[in-house]
């Protein structure tokens, strides 16, 4: 809270801003480079077993081999994988003369559609919990596709297990996972141009931070590397980064009541190690390093992919000057971000901070002054409306 | 394929996917009507344009018709109509997470309003010598209050912990100076109110020697109390409205020029409508006309919300929140009426006007809060105001169409 941009704007040193002394280390981060992601998941997997982060739900989502669904409490890294019927510059994707098409049908989707749309929090609950818990379910009609949804589910999974007991559902095909290759329905008229988009998706570390400027507590906090932690014996649960997070990412974890998100794996950074996923990531989609490092590194990929060819390739999260001074963790994608499930132009609400607590000011004066006037006025104003006083 | 319900999400797609996909053939005609986001075969090729079927988002054709005709966005450089939403999603999830307050925090943003009104009356009326009003308000205040420090706390995901939001006072966070405001008008009101109590407590208590110590400081501490409690009490008012509008939520985030004037109003319609109810006719002077200008406030200033509304007004117009809008307006409109009317004439008359106000006040701050919940489940209220504001900064349309 000392300098001129300390609420929005560039930034270069939000560590010493938050009032660290000039010895601090330097303002760390990812570069996720999505054009090398082959989806391994290794990520999300390594992030939960280092941070011990619980189970988020073992549902199939039906969005290609995505069934993370979302960044959440209980999962910190999410790789995203969207289909596309197009190429990534010149590259040849090998289909030549085999039948192409989406992995999925349209049979899970379905199963899975109406739950998360009705669902109390229509559908941002993933990747903090399951698919249909419970307290989700508010229509009967969603109560019933759950059940439906559980029982196919169960139908599934029971194939390989012992003979259900009681009278066996009828089996429904969810469409997944599908034993033919993708497309094999169609002929070579419908053959498509095909490229499969992964991106593995964390909490972005914003040089203004939403979830730290409103937490009422203090338990979010910026660390001496630049980035934003949550203090899980500080936390309350009061919820208010949840709504403040531009990106959907902070969450609270059911039955425990605090907000978790990525930590950027503090206490791996004070050991001198790099985090869990960057670590386990096998091809270097994912690099973690100095920022100014980074970022530098980013732009020299993003020249030679555009060199090659790859127009569509950008960098998402590096402009220092974007509506939150940058982000901490920042990406280069090879769609526009709502594809990948990012905010376009995502605005730290602190921004419009001073406005909003003059509007509020000059609407507490005006309640003020209407209340005293109701007494000032009283006689005169009661006699006219017809009271006795 | 699946036409996501509706022409509105979809029609008019620059190219649809359907014509170069070719993926899984629809299986059936029944299945192109269901409304699923995204669905069929080659649709379910990235992009997934659009959210969700519109009929279910926006409430209904008609709405989509009135929403037309009423037009306006937001600082005027956004259309006047709100496109037939086209948009790219990832499969048509949210961008954001819901709020995971629950609706105990839309009963403390009426609960803290009607405690703030309420003090101020009382203060007044204690000021002036109307004892009536004055004891009634007080006790309506602490009654606000108590139901405010209960959804407050009990909303919390670690209840236990309430006392953290005592360890730092932090201006940037609505809530911490809301804590604050709290935390500074709750004993004064309660002291005040504590006044009006006493006489009501069983005499044996009154007796003791506390008791009696406590019946010669009250009418002592007990005014200045009141008069500190009225002057916080704005705060208190106001300060929801950032509240709310400091986050990412869309509906509150973009209402945030006239929420504070909406709450405030809210607030002293609430209040003056309880003192109509609760003090008597002869009392109720000063309460007729808060509630009157209050009213009259949170009227226009619903108002002059819903003409700058750009696409949220889509998450105000939906389902019940619409119906919540409605009933906000014509139980103000009603009370205000009252209030101009009967409410100085007949007991009855005041009194309805007054419940009328409170529940008008109640519907309002649910209906805001709704609107936010709603405004977060569906991708297009993130994505299409952001992109187009990408697109006017950058100067020209850049909207690719990914698969183009």
């Amino acid at each position: 809270m000392t300098g001129r941009n300390s609420l929005s704007g560039p930034l270069a040193d939000p560590a010493g801003d938050a009032g660290y002394t000039a010895e601090h280390p330097k303002r760390v981060g990812f570069f996720t480079d999505t054009s090398i992601c082959i989806g391994c998941k290794a990520c999300e997997v390594a992030c939960k077993t280092w941070n011990a982060v619980p189970e988020d739900g073992l549902d199939m989502l039906g969005m290609s081999f995505d069934n993370t669904g979302m960044l959440g409490a209980n999962s910190w890294r999410h790789v995203a994988f969207i289909e596309q019927p197009r190429t990534t510059g010149r590259q040849d994707p090998g289909l030549a003369g085999l039948p192409t098409g989406p992995s999925g049908t349209h049979l899970m989707q379905e199963a899975v559609e109406p739950l998360l749309r009705a669902g109390a929090r229509g559908g941002s609950g993933l990747g903090t919990e399951p698919l249909s818990t419970a307290h989700d379910l508010r229509a009967p009609e969603v109560a019933a596709a759950g059940q439906d949804l559980a029982v196919r589910n169960t139908t599934v999974w029971d194939l390989a297990g012992p003979e259900p007991t009681a009278p066996a559902p009828d089996l429904q095909d969810l469409g997944m996972p599908a034993f033919s290759k993708p497309g094999d329905g169609t002929g070579a008229e419908g053959r498509t141009a095909f490229r499969w988009l992964m991106a593995s998706d964390v909490c972005k570390h914003c040089t203004h931070a939403g979830c730290l400027d409103v937490c009422p507590t203090g338990a979010l906090f910026r660390t001496e590397f630049g980035t934003v932690v949550v203090q899980q014996d500080i936390c309350n649960g009061c919820g208010y980064c949840v709504s403040a997070c531009p990106y959907g990412v902070i969450d609270r974890r059911p039955h425990d009541g605090r907000a978790q998100k990525c930590t950027l794996c503090y206490d791996r950074l004070h050991d001198g190690m790099e985090p869990a996923c960057a670590q386990a990531c096998p091809t270097q989609s994912i690099q973690f390093g100095e920022l100014d490092e980074l970022r530098e590194r980013a732009d020299r990929r993003l020249a030679q992919l555009h060199d090659l060819g790859v127009t569509e390739a950008q960098l998402y999260g590096r402009d220092p000057d974007d509506g939150v001074g940058g982000d901490g963790a920042f990406f280069l994608l090879l769609d526009q971000p709502e594809v990948y499930g990012l905010p376009p132009d995502p605005v730290v609400p602190t921004r419009y901070a001073g406005t909003m607590w003059r509007r509020a000011g000059a609407a507490a004066a005006a309640f003020l002054l209407a209340g005293v006037g109701a007494f000032v006025s009283g006689a005169f104003v009661s006699g006219a409306l017809g009271g006795r006083r | 394929m699946s036409d996501n319900g509706s022409a509105a999400t979809n029609g008019s797609q620059p190219a649809r996917r359907s014509d170069t996909a070719g993926g899984i053939e629809a299986p059936t005609k029944e299945s192109e009507h269901r409304d699923l986001g995204h669905g069929t075969g080659a649709e379910m090729f990235q992009g997934i344009q659009g959210g969700r079927p519109v009929e279910e988002r926006a409430g209904g054709p008609g709405e989509r018709r009135r929403r037309r005709k009423g037009g306006g966005g937001r600082g005027g450089g956004e259309p006047t109509v709100v496109p037939d939403a086209e948009f790219r999603s990832y499969y048509g999830r949210p961008v954001l997470k819901s709020p995971v307050w629950e609706r105990r925090i839309a009963t403390y943003l009426f609960a803290g309003g009607l405690a703030a009104g309420t003090a101020v009356l009382g203060a007044g009326a204690d000021l002036t010598g109307r004892e009536q009003l004055r004891r009634v308000s007080w006790l309506g205040s602490l009654g606000g209050l108590l139901l405010s420090v209960w959804a407050l706390v009990s909303d919390l995901g670690r209840p236990e912990r309430f006392h953290h939001m005592l360890r730092v006072a932090k201006p940037t966070s609505p809530m911490s100076v809301g804590t604050w405001i709290l935390t500074v008008f709750g004993p004064l009101a309660g002291l005040a109110a504590v006044r009006e109590l006493f006489p009501m407590a069983p005499a044996r208590w009154r007796r003791t020697r506390a008791g009696r110590l406590l019946g010669r400081v009250l009418p002592w501490v007990a005014r200045p109390a009141g008069v500190g409690a009225a002057v916080t009490a704005p705060g208190l008012a106001g300060y929801t409205a950032v509240l709310l509008s400091q986050t990412s939520v869309p509906a509150w985030s973009e209402v945030r020029d006239e929420l504070p004037f909406v709450f405030t109003g809210s607030a002293a319609a609430s209040g003056g409508g309880f003192g109509m109810l609760a003090a008597p006719v002869a009392e109720n002077g000063p309460a007729r006309v808060f509630a009157a200008v209050g009213a009259t406030q949170e009227l226009v200033a619903g108002r002059v919300m819903e003409r700058r509304m750009g696409l949220i007004r889509d998450a105000y117009h939906h389902g019940t929140v619409r119906k919540l809008g409605l009933a906000a307006e014509w139980l103000t409109v009603a009370g205000l009426v009252g209030t101009l009317t009967v409410a100085g004439r007949s007991r009855g008359g005041a009194a309805a006007s007054g419940l009328a106000l409170l529940a008008g006040s109640a519907c309002q701050r649910l209906r805001v809060f709704e609107a936010g919940v709603e405004s977060t489940k569906d991708p297009k209220y993130v994505v299409i105001p952001q992109r187009e504001r990408l697109e006017a900064r950058a100067g020209e349309p850049t909207r690719t169409g990914g698969g183009a």
